[in-house]
């Protein structure tokens, strides 16, 4: 990983401000530079800079899958040490298994399922199961609390 | 709300970002054939029936010296769950703060929270902190760190027709 330039009180409140939204209008920059107290085009370079340093990742709308027909699901597995690269071939064969984590835990297999509809997700479990010979937990989502994350100022 | 062949373009020309430019909008407009006020229009549509849960900046967790981080997960009394997801969700290290079902009796915890720090020590503080907000409703909690990534492909948005 390449050292990054520090961040300066300035990057830190437009990355504070930023991850809470962004105006739909035809001059959003110059509207997010008004409310902070910005010339646009500093605004923009900064973020210009940010985004070449990758200290954004990423800038624009986020989508939710789920709304757009998608069905996704965290799911866990507890995997005997002895089993645990022949379960992690079976699981990480399937297209559904988005992300997988290895996990200090008893349940030490943890990965997202994702298909085009709910009753995929169950089924895609059942099949996992019967392949492993192992348990497959199911934690879908019951309810997201504001997700953002913020820059010590 | 269903989505149309037009929003599934805007969706394919957005997905990536928005370009840093005085008139994104007006750009991304542009290169798909439509006029802005039109592509406006639907992403507000879509902003507000939740299909575009927002419009913001993800910054990078590990470009800011968050080397760590911990998935805290907690037994909370469910009558309070929704009141004290929110404030756990609404600290400044937490990143992802969701209500999921329990599996008993393998897995009693209904909350999960993602907590980062500079360090290991640093996240177990703040796990410390989290148990303190939460108080008597909490009737047991574990942490989970990951030791190793076996799979990490991105969650792509179908851009097909239809549905």
């Amino acid at each position: 990983m390449t050292p990054t330039a520090p961040l300066d009180a300035t990057d830190r409140l437009i990355l504070n401000h930023l991850q809470e939204g962004f105006p739909i209008a035809p001059d959003p920059f110059e509207i997010v530079a008004q409310e902070l107290g910005l010339e646009e085009a500093d605004l923009l370079a900064r973020l210009e800079r940010m985004k070449a340093e990758r200290i954004i990742t990423r800038f624009g709308p986020f989508f939710d899958a789920e709304a757009m027909g998608g069905a996704f699901c965290l799911c866990a597995m507890a995997v005997p040490k002895a089993d645990f690269e022949t379960v992690l071939t079976k699981v990480n064969a399937r297209p559904e298994v988005a992300h997988n984590y290895e996990r200090s835990h008893h349940l030490n297999m943890w990965f997202v399922l994702a298909t085009e509809s709910a009753p995929e997700i169950e089924a895609v479990a059942k099949s996992l199961e019967q392949e492993t010979g192992l348990r497959v937990l199911c934690f879908p989502k019951l309810r997201e609390f504001f997700i953002r994350f913020r820059v010590a100022a | 709300m269903s989505i149309d062949s037009t929003d599934r373009r805007i969706i394919a020309a957005t997905q990536a970002g928005l370009p840093l430019v005085p008139q994104p909008y007006a750009a991304v407009a542009q290169e798909l054939g439509l006029g802005e006020s039109e592509l406006c229009n639907r992403l507000r549509a879509m902003h507000d029936s939740g299909i575009i849960r927002r419009v913001a900046v993800a910054p990078n967790h590990y470009a800011l010296g968050m080397l760590a981080n911990g998935m805290s997960v907690w037994d909370i009394d469910d009558a309070r769950v929704a009141d004290l997801g929110a404030q756990v969700g609404a600290l400044d290290y937490v990143s992802h703060c969701y209500e999921r079902p329990r599996a008993l009796p393998d897995w009693p915890y209904n909350l999960f929270a993602m907590i980062h720090g500079s360090n290991r020590d640093e996240v177990e503080a703040k796990r410390q902190e989290v148990a303190a907000l939460l108080g008597g409703a909490c009737r047991g909690s574990d942490i989970l760190y990951s030791t190793r990534i076996l799979k990490k492909t991105g969650l792509r948005l179908r851009s097909k027709e239809g549905h």
